[in-house]
């Protein structure tokens, strides 16, 4: 990438890829929310997204990729947001609550109705194919 | 030369830090910098979310300045001493990387004040420019002796690995990429320069060679991976359709996949072994009797007719047993062909088996390590499952597919499990449906027994009809087309998981097939005992023939008599080719009906529903024929009887393997595409048990009902006397006999026979039994141990899991306690707090930084290591200078995670 262009649009990742969550991704490396990317932003995004990113980083940003409130919890509405995204609202209303209460009542370390970040870590910590999945080449 | 160039930028800000501590406190450069590169209201930062974290580790760089000389000497005496300088121009640095961008940044935009400051950093340039020698020649101080103590310079050699620690771990931690370099430029300055001081002149070159070497290792490495993953064949297709159409359908192609390399496997054995020697070194067709098509079919034997049953020209050729020739050897390697012929009959065998048992193992072996997955099935599922490599939108639709397939059969499995049932209905349903199931298997037995026994008695009368001499066949095909739906609705009453119910299913049909299977075999068997039993009189018409043809009167006694042209010597009926032919046949119809079943029963439904659609008085889609779902009992079952039928045929046609080859090859390609035109997925999408070994075990099954005829034939039926390598002998395994007297030394002949000795075989057997009841216990007390190690995980996790709970609401009172600044910096400490240890003291200490947060972690930018820990803060940047030790850097998620979060809170 130059060093002419130094805002990415989430439109520009959109081109790019078919990501369910590039919005999410765009927003959470964008310092100031709103998911323009200045060149550092970027350069953040694909030092995470790297394959050499360490497991504990990915696990970190991939938490707040999934937290779509932005309040440092993975509550039920995250939850469901991120399943309609993934199978493009192809299940019923009634199997992605099904999915949702299977998620909370497996990773809920705490049982206070949602993930935090630590429930978070200890869960995909063990996932087998995280960190294989979740990195981005250029 | 850069470096150079670093140091010379380096005094410069270092001035300009310096007017800038003295004069007003500096405009937060962030901001500065931000509104410099873009000025967009929003990009203020601090307030973002993102900006929070900043402002927390790394203490808002504007107004706290003030505070920190004055905080500085407080935090550390007089213990740093001589240090504390050096410490501060590295500090500097800190800002000094900052500042250049500002610098860039307000360059580009040609602003006055830069060049204002530039001049003031001149002056202070000359200002500081004698502290520089002073500083160079402390670090090499030591042999001029002038202040530097062995203690400052252990210290010194201390915050050199820190600071090389801080760089090798400078990826792991979750800061922005601004705040990144400057630490990373700052800790690379101090370590380049002390550590020249200290004579360790590599650094950043051969760190750089190594991260180069480090990442062009992992390219190469996924190069590989993506290699390998290329090789393997139909990896696409079968992804595909496991998107589609749920594991189960995939694992049916995966096995056809592994049957296809098996087949292959066999098919170089034979061709390599058999079939090519014979080509190239064997006598050429036509010199023998038996390599010759016989006068009276030499007219029709080129015939389509002809051919396509396997007579004619095929019959007289290498693809069957009848072709070869009993010479010893042949060629001028003198390859021995009978026993090669023997050797690989029996190896197709060995390698079946083994490779049939090896992957069995192998199954078993991955399904027990996977079980610890099973506690975070959804989860996986929801957080792991995209792969944020999908760039192309093709792929990442069958990404999309396979998910919501995935979570289908998740949420089956899920269902199944915790489904409240009337246990007495359901058992009773079940044994109704055994029973019933057993009366059709019953009677379709009988069935079979009849007609077989009408069929023999057709065959001793003349003139039967057409339906008459193919009864047998029709009546097996008509209940091998009923049945499976019948049980199939049977099956419904049962109303167990899908995936149990097709191993049901599959043991049901798999118990019919077989029972279609034996009629087909003792049909042969009569056969081939009818053609025994009528051979020694043939043997005899050739003997008579050829001694007549060579004595007969009315010849020239003086010349030789040429000999009788093999077309037109009489021969036996050679029944181990009629047997590879009856195989052969099987196999090609097989296949066919298999199409053409295809064709017909999926894709020309799928047309006719598809596009009589439109003018149908019914929905033809939703309604009665609908599209057909993949059968994969059927077809898994259809391929395990065809591989024992090639196992059974292989023997006695050679070529049988090659036309399978084909066949599985075709039907990969046609059967791919069937399932993607013209199939629905399942109604209920059924995960495939994770190791497919019930397929691999009714193949095993299989393969020891179709070892059992060959070996009965190899061991009591004798060969016939003048077709194939094994003629003239009384048995077929009389060649290894032969081979050990002729070709062995005679000890070995010896050793041989004592081997053969029963006396020794029983023990040997009862031996192996021993081993296998030992080796099957052991195994047994192994994965009774293994679950016991199971359970005292999962016990372990449930005691974790309450920890925590108590825990977390401990924390979340305190935070609820402490002092906020603003509502996102207080939700970000209590998240760091939460990675922190258990421990009371550690929350303490945390409690304690955060409250002095503003000042502390300001005055520790300003002087040494600017330590925000940005996350958790595992070591308070109050207590960490003074300690002054390298303090294990425990990563804080390890912490959280690993043991420590089990260790009893004091």
């Amino acid at each position: 990438m130059g060093n002419k262009q130094t805002i990415f649009t989430h439109e520009q990742l959109e081109a790019y890829q078919d990501n369910p969550f590039r919005q999410r991704i765009a927003q959470v490396f964008s310092q100031a929310g709103d998911g323009h990317m200045t060149l550092d932003d970027f350069l953040d995004m694909f030092s995470v997204m790297s394959e050499m990113a360490p497991r504990d980083l990915k696990a970190y940003y991939a938490f707040k990729i999934y937290d779509f409130n932005d309040d440092d919890y993975i509550c039920a509405g995250d939850l469901e947001q991120t399943v309609t995204k993934l199978t493009r609202g192809e299940l019923s209303a009634e199997e992605v609550s099904l999915v949702c209460e299977k998620v909370l009542d497996e990773a809920d370390g705490d049982h206070d109705g949602r993930l935090s970040l630590e429930d978070f870590q200890n869960m995909i910590l063990r996932a087998p194919d995280f960190l294989s999945t979740f990195h981005i080449r250029i | 030369m850069s470096h150079q160039l670093k140091g010379l930028e380096g005094e410069v800000c270092r001035g300009v830090r310096r007017q800038a501590r003295s004069g007003s406190p500096r405009a937060g450069d962030t901001s500065g910098r931000r509104s410099a590169r873009k000025p967009t209201p929003k990009a203020e930062g601090p307030p973002g979310r993102r900006g929070a974290q900043p402002s927390q580790k790394e203490p808002p760089r504007g107004e706290p300045r003030p505070g920190s000389p004055r905080r500085k000497p407080t935090e550390r005496t007089g213990r740093r001493g001589e240090l504390r300088g050096q410490e501060r121009s590295a500090a500097e640095r800190t800002s000094e990387g900052r500042r250049k961008g500002d610098g860039r940044a307000s360059f580009k935009e040609q602003r006055a004040p830069p060049k204002k400051e530039k001049e003031a950093l001149r002056k202070e340039e000359t200002w500081k420019r004698p502290r520089k020698p002073r500083s160079s020649s402390l670090a090499s101080g030591n042999s001029g002796g002038e202040s530097l103590s062995e203690e400052e310079l252990a210290r010194i050699l201390e915050q050199v690995e820190e600071k090389k620690k801080l760089i090798a771990t400078m990826r792991n931690k979750p800061w922005p990429m601004a705040k990144k370099l400057t630490e990373l430029r700052e800790a690379q300055a101090f370590v380049e320069k002390y550590e020249g001081a200290l004579g360790k002149g590599k650094g950043q070159r051969l760190y750089a060679y190594r991260m180069l070497m480090a990442k062009k290792w992992i390219k190469f490495k996924r190069d590989f991976v993506n290699f390998k993953t290329q090789c393997i064949p139909w990896e696409m297709k079968i992804k595909d359709i496991e998107s589609h159409f749920g594991s189960s359908v995939a694992s049916y192609f995966i096995f056809l996949r592994w049957m296809y390399g098996v087949n292959l496997v066999l098919f170089g054995l034979i061709f390599g072994l058999v079939i090519i020697p014979e080509v190239l070194m064997g006598m050429p067709y036509g010199s023998i009797p038996r390599k010759t098509v016989p006068r009276a079919e030499e007219e029709k034997a080129m015939d389509f007719s002809v051919l396509w049953d396997f007579e004619g020209y095929i019959k007289y050729s290498a693809l069957f047993y009848g072709y070869y020739n009993n010479q010893r050897t042949i060629g001028w390697l003198r390859y021995r062909l009978p026993m090669a012929y023997f050797m690989v009959g029996v190896s197709v065998f060995g390698y079946s088996l083994m490779i049939v048992i090896r992957s069995m193992a192998s199954n078993t072996q991955g399904s027990t390590s996977e079980g610890e997955n099973d506690n975070f099935t959804f989860s996986f599922k929801m957080f792991t499952s995209w792969d944020y490599l999908i760039g192309n939108s093709e792929t990442a639709d069958n990404k999309y597919a396979s998910i919501t397939t995935s979570f289908k059969e998740s949420i089956v499995d899920e269902q199944e499990s915790n489904k409240e049932e009337n246990i007495h209905l359901t058992r009773f349903l079940r044994v109704l449906a055994n029973f019933l199931i057993i009366c059709c298997l019953c009677g379709s037995g009988y069935l079979i027994y009849f007609v077989v026994k009408r069929s023999q008695e057709f065959s001793k009368m003349q003139n039967v009809s057409w339906y008459e001499r193919n009864e047998v066949e029709i009546v097996m095909s008509l209940l091998g087309m009923f049945c499976p739906p019948l049980f199939e609705t049977i099956a419904a009453l049962e109303n167990y998981h899908p995936r149990i119910g097709l191993k049901w299913q599959l043991g049901r049909i798999f118990a019919l097939f077989l029972g279609n299977l034996y009629t087909f075999l003792l049909a042969l068997m009569d056969d081939v005992h009818l053609k025994l039993s009528n051979e020694e009189t043939v043997k005899n018409i050739t003997h008579w023939t050829l001694f007549n043809y060579y004595n007969s009167s009315g010849w020239n006694d003086s010349v030789p008599r040429p000999p009788l042209h093999p077309a037109d010597v009489p021969r036996g009926s050679c029944w181990e080719t009629a047997v590879g032919i009856e195989f052969m046949r099987l196999t090609v119809s097989d296949m066919l009906v298999t199409y053409i079943t295809i064709l017909l029963g999926d894709f020309l439904r799928a047309c006719f529903v598809r596009f009589m659609n439109y003018c149908w008085c019914w929905d033809l889609e939703a309604g009665f024929p609908s599209y057909a779902e993949f059968d994969i009992s059927g077809n898994v079952l259809g391929l395990i009887f065809n591989q024992g039928m090639i196992w059974m045929g292989s023997f006695y046609a050679p070529g049988l393997v090659g036309i399978n080859v084909l066949r599985l090859l075709t039907s990969m390609y046609f059967q791919c595409w069937a399932v993607m035109s013209s199939n629905v997925p399942h109604e209920r999408v059924f995960k495939a048990s994770r190791s497919n070994n019930f397929y691999m075990g009714l193949l095993l099954l299989v393969l020891f009902l179709s070892l059992l005829p060959v070996a009965y034939t190899i061991m009591s039926l004798p060969p016939s006397f003048d077709c194939g390598p094994f003629s003239g002998k009384n048995r077929m395994y009389d060649v290894l006999q032969e081979t050990i007297e002729n070709d062995f030394p005679t000890f070995l002949g010896k050793i041989f026979a004592f081997l053969a000795n029963p006396g020794l075989i029983i023990p040997a057997i009862l031996l192996m039994f021993l081993a296998i009841y030992y080796l099957n216990s052991v195994s047994k007390s192994l994965s009774r141990a293994n679950a016991q190690l199971r359970k005292k995980i999962q016990a372990l996790r449930e005691v974790e899991k309450s920890h925590k709970s108590v825990k977390g609401k401990a924390t979340a009172r305190d935070s609820e306690d402490a002092p906020k600044s603003n509502s996102k910096n207080a939700t970000q400490l209590q998240l760091t707090k939460e990675e922190t240890t258990p421990h009371s003291a550690s929350q303490s200490q945390t409690l304690d930084k955060k409250a002095q947060g503003p000042v502390t972690s300001s005055s520790s930018s300003s002087t040494l290591l600017p330590a925000p820990r940005h996350l958790p803060g595992s070591r308070s940047p109050g207590s960490r200078p003074d300690s002054g030790q390298p303090q294990s850097q425990t990563h804080p998620w390890r912490s959280a995670s690993g043991k420590s979060a089990q260790r009893p809170s004091h």
